[in-house]
């Protein structure tokens, strides 16, 4: 069991390192393409050689991060064909379509015309040059709608049979999987988040320039496309998180449960907006406060999550305890029924090995008939089923709190940009110029919430991770955790440092 | 080193590191290393979804 636990903490701790670092460069390169895709049009439109040495320069550092990031997802396929190679196995045939769709179609539509974009300037026309343009960026996010097609999946699995013959889940309906409305809400929010990361990159270079009083034309043109980008993307962010967070609390009040720190739910139940939880509060607990201090908007989670005033929100205790009044059923409930499905696979197992169609068939309804909750027949303790509560809680806070900082920035620097004043605020410049670690901090927390706050599972309800993982030595895989952790760190440092020597350059020594 | 150069140079040098040494070295494919066929890799998935760890 020791190893077990030891080896599925070491094979999240690497997929999650993993996905944290690529998560540094893909929102900056789903944004900035875009950016640079409306400088070059406006360069096209006015036939003013400024916009086309803006948009060169943008481009520039749009080619850094692109190259440095490029293939560090690739070593997230390494880790499931190694470290989760019963995932894989059992999710193989969903996970196939789209990720091979995302590599024949938008890797392709990307990378070839990213070659026109970058190498083309004189030798394709304006107009075609300006098309390869926004093709990379339509092609980079449509890498990432089939990526998220597949996580979408995962948090809320539709569209699939299990196969207990190939022990595979196999797709019966394509449209099912690539039109889930989870997967949907999460491409749209994470997309816009990153259109919000890329108008921060730029506002805070561009401040960087206005504040040591240099490139300022060219740092004042490129600080009002990104404030206008970021405070419409920004408010569509805000939007498509909405859909999400109510998408979260039809398939997944658990996470919900998490993002909140309700313990014990209620009807027109409030928003936390801010609070500190408390340390002492346990699951089944209901004696003790659940936080030392918040602050709570009255009957909005209620609003937000079910469309309802008067909706129940279900907290952990109703969700691992179960709540009649509510028809919510105890995770002890779903526990049983998921060792029916868990003891009729096995004698499918036995029926098959016999050679036996009348036991198979039988085995194979009673499956059927308890298979929704399968992976909670894997759960020891009712309690496993509840995620880390203050990582996703502080996580999604951290989130929103910066998300809705982010709406702030932009519009103050918008509107000191519309009025000329901008030079005169260094305060805000200064803000400006800190807001993008801000902004990588938001990222990757919305990360965290959305992974951290699906656990224990790695496919909703069907697969805990501890069955996720192949049988390997602990040891292995904390080996190349500090090897993965080097090469990233290294990557980092060359990006920050190559990106930074651009920068101090400028756009006059592009 | 002009921008481009190093640009390439770190692309190569990159995919070389994850292809040709972290792939080839440290992720086999678990299954394939295993088993030779799917009917083979079908039963130890089924033995593992239906052994308690």
């Amino acid at each position: 069991m020791e190893h077990v636990s030891e080896l599925v903490d070491w094979s999240r701790a690497q997929f999650a390192l993993t996905a944290l670092y690529h998560w540094i460069f893909v929102p900056l390169t789903l944004g900035l393409s875009f950016i640079i895709a409306i400088m070059e049009t406006v360069y096209v439109k006015t036939n003013d050689e400024w916009w086309k040495k803006t948009t060169q320069f943008w481009m520039t550092l749009f080619a850094i991060n692109f190259a440095l990031g490029l293939a560090t997802g690739i070593i997230m396929e390494f880790e499931f064909g190694t470290n989760w190679s019963n995932y894989s196995w059992i999710v193989g045939d969903i996970f196939g379509a789209p990720l091979a769709i995302e590599g024949i179609m938008a890797f392709f539509l990307e990378s070839t015309f990213f070659a026109i974009m970058f190498f083309g300037w004189n030798k394709v026309s304006k107009k075609t040059h300006l098309l390869s343009t926004w093709l990379v960026a339509i092609g980079s996010n449509l890498s990432a709608l089939w990526i998220l097609i597949a996580n979408g999946w995962m948090q809320h699995p539709v569209g699939m049979v299990f196969n207990p013959e190939s022990a595979r889940n196999e797709m019966v309906d394509f449209w099912a999987v690539v039109l889930n409305p989870n997967a949907y809400s999460k491409f749209l929010h994470t997309i816009s988040s990153g259109y919000v990361l890329a108008s921060l990159f730029v506002i805070a270079v561009s401040s960087w320039y206005l504040l040591r009083g240099r490139e300022i034309k060219f740092a004042k043109r490129s600080i009002i496309v990104a404030a206008s980008f970021g405070m419409i993307t920004s408010l569509y962010m805000l939007a498509s998180g909405d859909e999400s967070a109510h998408q979260v609390a039809l398939k997944q009040p658990m996470k919900l449960a998490a993002m909140e720190g309700i313990y014990r739910g209620e009807e027109r139940q409030g928003l936390v907006a801010a609070g500190i939880l408390n340390p002492a509060k346990t699951i089944g607990d209901d004696k003790l406060d659940t936080f030392l201090v918040k602050v709570e908007i009255p009957y909005v989670l209620s609003v937000l999550g079910y469309h309802s005033l008067d909706a129940f929100v279900p907290g952990v205790n109703d969700i691992v305890y179960g709540n009649e009044k509510h028809n919510v059923m105890s995770v002890s409930q779903k526990m049983v029924i998921g060792k029916e499905a868990v003891t009729a696979l096995g004698q499918y197992k036995i029926a098959q090995k016999a050679n036996d169609e009348i036991a198979k068939q039988e085995a194979l309804k009673r499956f059927e008939a308890s298979e929704k909750y399968l992976g909670y027949g894997y759960l020891k303790d009712p309690k496993e089923a509840v995620p880390d509560m203050p990582l996703v809680f502080y996580s999604f806070h951290t989130m929103v709190g910066l998300g809705s900082f982010f709406i702030f920035i932009f519009f103050m620097i918008l509107y000191n940009s519309m009025t000329g004043d901008i030079l005169k605020q260094k305060w805000l410049l200064l803000l400006g110029v800190l807001s993008l670690p801000l902004g990588y901090v938001a990222q990757e927390a919305g990360w965290i919430v959305a992974e951290a706050g699906r656990q224990p599972w790695a496919i909703q309800d069907m697969l805990p991770v501890s069955m996720a993982t192949s049988n390997i030595a602990a040891g292995n895989v904390m080996i190349t955790f500090w090897m993965f952790a080097f090469i990233f760190t290294a990557l980092l440092i060359a990006e920050v440092s190559i990106m930074t020597k651009q920068i101090k350059i400028g756009p006059e020594g592009h | 080193m002009r921008l481009g150069k190093k640009l390439w140079l770190i692309i190569f040098l990159k995919l070389f590191i994850l292809f040709a040494v972290v792939k080839l070295l440290f992720f086999p494919n678990f299954l394939d290393e295993k088993f030779k066929t799917e009917k083979e890799k079908s039963a130890y998935i089924m033995d593992s979804l239906t052994t308690s760890k």
